[in-house]
């Protein structure tokens, strides 16, 4: 019996050994970070602070507007490296985007847009990390999916808004996107003089309401304003919200030299709008309808807009992260004005007005206002930390100054390199800022970097904010032309890699090679097409000239970074179709000839003979 | 005692145990991989990882490296890993089943003879497996198609670690594997008892 229990237990210890064992499988080698270290000086700690060893990652994504080049630039923070590019309005062979039929419908002709204000999509205040909206001057606004960082929609041009500057600002549960006219136009189309612009022009701000679903962006409501030139905007939030505030220049209604005629009075306006005023007589049927939008008059509709006068042309208006405080930045002087909501809400109730703007009521100055903190000179953005932190950026002053909300203590400026528009803090327009890192956004940059001619790059500045004293870590430069961006966690994001077979329902997906090739019917042909490595079927096809020709192309890797392009510049086209993705392109075949076409995404030890031909047989 | 006599012995309480641990330490094979392949590469930090079953092939990241190896296998002409090739699969489990029915009468009915089976029985069926498991690396490296970039034919590794082409590929047996030998170990182990009981018996 005893020698029986022994050899039990040694077996069950063998087992323990042997299972032990089989949980030692290898695996990856993992890479370390090689922060810490004893460097003292500022440029070493700057240094730790921005170094992110190969093989870590950054803790924030930088959604950073691509001004005029259309596009949207992603930033990881705090190392400042450029991780892609996202067309949004304009086409990027890089990426295929306005080649395929679907992105080429999408942009409808357009080949360039303005892109300004990126708007990370929230829920109660928060980045949600669902989408990121960005406003298109011409009067449109593209939505970005985050799941894959793909320009999914682009609405507009809507009707009426003419030159869509403030906007994509959204609400706290991103139930609307915000534009408005910056410069106003005749809203019946005619071709009325220069002249007579005080009187027949008009300017619009509309919400483009955002399905809380699928993202979809439709017009909900738009309003008629005097022809002000509505500047930037932001949403009401928590104690606000509920409200939109647009900042105006050109009160005067001037026209011509603006830089002069312009900056005439001493204040301009921000608006005060009540969303959900509009949005509920817009559904009681008031208003007239003005080329397909149902537009309200304010001076028709008590409640829904005000005008708070502030100093000096303002640019940003920033709502603080409680709501409780609008800061508005008056660009000709030194200081930035802050309004008390609860005292604008008052001053409402008071019917505390000095005047109208077309029945508009305007209300008492010196009523709604907290302070005038004495920031520097330009103030043109206010954006937030925690602790009742603001930062405001100064463009003739070249800084940023630090102050803190309810006592008004300038605490800290620090020189940027050169004349800053907008600055970004991590989180800094949610009801919950980060604090840790600050972007400043500066529209030149000269002497810092290797000089590449007269077409200088713009400039990201990338600042410390968690000690007392702003501290620059490092300079990175950018294409033209970052004006605002939007700094969120990474874990808040959550991208897929490649595209599930299971989720491609394109009626034009061939998933086995046997099923490709070119099928008839009159003169269309419809050329199903597969590309894996390392091989495009059909590697050739035949067509006659004059058909109409679609190729739909399906990836069929399900292999992370398995990219493959399809160009054929006879055609003048080239596509890139990720894996498990299915995209189109649908041409006239007009010329005759031998045309190849290849991938273009190096994918492989084989790409180059990833290769094929199309012949068009002449008539 | 003659060996006719002790074949026809009842087994003691504690190979019977045995038998049953023994019986127990196949039940793995139904949920647990018996083998594991991982090939890194630098562009393959993480690996591409295979678990073989008794009954199936699995690849890491949900099943896609399987696909992944094959995409980079049929550079050099190698087949498809494809289930429908591995007939193991079909009558592996069944196999398994049959055996865990046998030890179990072993275990219940508890001769001399019935241990004997089961320790013969299982020791083919070990072997047969492995060879077959070799055989198979070995076939899907030597016949590689004719339209293909030409390579020196190959085995990959059984056991341990070996470098193909920019591969490192490690090959080890897993859990299951493990609880078979445990199986192994405990029919030994009952064997040296019942042989001890029988001396003994004589004594």
């Amino acid at each position: 019996m005893t020698t029986s229990n022994r050899s039990v237990y040694a077996l069950s210890g063998a087992a323990l050994l042997l299972f032990a064992a089989a949980q030692c499988a290898p695996t990856a080698p993992r890479q370390r970070s090689h922060r810490g270290g004893g460097a003292t000086s500022d440029i070493a700690i700057a240094a730790q602070k921005t170094y992110i060893a190969p093989g870590d990652l950054d803790e924030y994504y930088l959604f950073s507007s691509g001004g005029h080049s259309g596009q949207v630039y992603v930033f990881g923070v705090p190392s400042m490296r450029h991780l892609v590019t996202i067309p949004v309005f304009t086409p990027y062979p890089a990426t295929g985007y306005g080649f395929d039929d679907d992105t080429k419908a999408m942009l409808a002709g357009h080949s360039w847009d303005d892109v300004h204000h990126p708007a990370l999509s929230e829920t109660a205040g928060d980045y949600d990390g669902r989408w990121l909206f960005v406003n298109g001057i011409s009067g449109r606004i593209g939505r970005v999916d985050l799941r894959d960082f793909k320009t999914k929609e682009i609405y507009g041009p809507a009707p009426n808004v003419s030159g869509n500057h403030a906007s994509a600002f959204v609400t706290p549960n991103s139930e609307y996107a915000m534009m408005a006219s910056r410069f106003s136009a005749p809203l019946d189309g005619e071709a009325a003089s220069v002249s007579q612009y005080a009187a027949k022009y008009k300017g619009v701000i509309a919400g483009i309401k955002i399905d809380p679903k699928s993202g979809h962006m439709s017009l909900g409501w738009e309003i008629m304003t005097p022809p002000f030139d509505w500047d930037l905007g932001d949403a009401g939030k928590k104690a606000s919200d509920g409200w939109m505030f647009f900042t105006c220049y050109n009160s005067e209604r001037a026209t011509g030299k603006l830089e002069v005629t312009a900056s005439q009075r001493d204040r301009d306006y921000i608006a005060a709008v009540d969303w959900r005023l509009a949005e509920k007589s817009v559904a009681e049927g008031k208003g007239s309808l003005v080329n397909g939008a149902r537009v309200l008059d304010p001076a028709k509709i008590p409640g829904l807009m005000y005008l708070m006068p502030c100093g000096k042309s303002p640019h940003g208006v920033d709502v603080s992260p409680d709501g409780k405080y609008i800061v508005g930045n008056g660009k000709l002087q030194g200081v930035t004005t802050v309004f008390n909501f609860e005292k604008l809400q008052t001053a409402i109730r008071n019917q505390d007005f000095i005047g109208n703007e077309d029945g508009i009521p305007v209300l008492k100055y010196e009523s709604i206002k907290d302070a005038e903190v004495p920031v520097g000179l330009g103030p043109l953005h206010t954006q937030f930390g925690p602790d009742g932190w603001a930062y405001t950026s100064l463009f003739i002053d070249s800084a940023i100054a630090k102050w803190r909300l309810g006592d008004w203590q300038v605490v800290d400026r620090i020189p940027v390199s050169y004349s800053i528009g907008h600055l970004c803090t991590a989180e800094g327009d949610t009801v919950s800022p980060d604090g840790n890192y600050m972007i400043a956004l500066n529209k030149l940059s000269h002497g810092r970097h290797l000089s590449v001619g007269p077409s200088q790059p713009e400039s990201s500045q990338l600042i410390d904010i968690t000690g007392d004293k702003m501290k620059l870590l490092y300079d990175a430069f950018t294409e033209p032309e970052p004006h605002y961006a939007q700094m969120v966690k990474a874990d808040k994001i959550h991208p897929i890699e490649v595209y599930p077979k299971e989720e491609n329902h394109h009626p034009l997906a061939v998933w086995d090679v046997k099923e490709a090739g070119p099928t008839r019917s009159g003169d269309k042909v419809i050329v199903k097409t597969v590309v894996v490595r390392s091989t495009i079927t059909p590697t050739q096809f035949e067509v006659r000239q004059g058909d109409t020709v679609t190729i739909a192309i399906t990836n069929i890797e399900q292999t992370t970074d398995e990219l493959h392009g399809f160009g054929m510049p006879g055609y003048n086209f080239n596509l890139v179709i990720d894996p498990g993705e299915t995209k189109t392109v649908t041409f006239k075949a007009d010329k005759a000839g031998v045309f190849y076409y290849y991938c273009t995404n190096f994918c492989s030890a084989l790409h180059q003979e990833m290769q094929g031909y199309m012949v068009v047989k002449p008539k | 005692m003659t060996f006719a006599a002790w074949l026809d012995r009842r087994l003691g309480r504690a190979p019977r145990a045995l038998i049953l641990v023994a019986a127990l330490g196949l039940v793995p094979t139904y949920v647990a991989p018996l083998w594991n392949m991982t090939l890194f590469a630098q562009q393959y930090q993480d690996g591409l990882r295979l678990d073989i079953y008794s009954y199936k092939l699995q690849g890491g990241n949900h099943g896609q490296d399987v696909h992944e190896i094959n995409v980079l296998n049929h550079y050099i002409g190698m087949r498809d890993l494809a289930a429908e090739d591995f007939t193991e699969f079909k009558w592996m489990p069944f196999a398994i089943g049959g055996l865990v029915l046998l030890f179990l009468r072993a275990a219940v009915f508890g001769k001399v003879a019935n241990l004997v089976d089961v320790v013969a029985l299982f020791g083919y069926f070990g072997l047969f497996s492995l060879w077959s498991f070799v055989y198979k690396l070995y076939s899907y490296g030597h016949n590689l198609g004719v339209s293909a970039v030409k390579v020196a034919p190959f085995t990959p590794p059984i056991f341990g670690h070996m470098k193909m082409a920019n591969f490192d590929v490690y090959s080890y047996p897993a859990l299951s594997t493990y609880t078979l030998g445990v199986s192994a170990a405990a029919l030994a182990a009952a064997l040296v008892l019942a042989y001890r009981a029988r001396s003994e018996a004589a004594a």
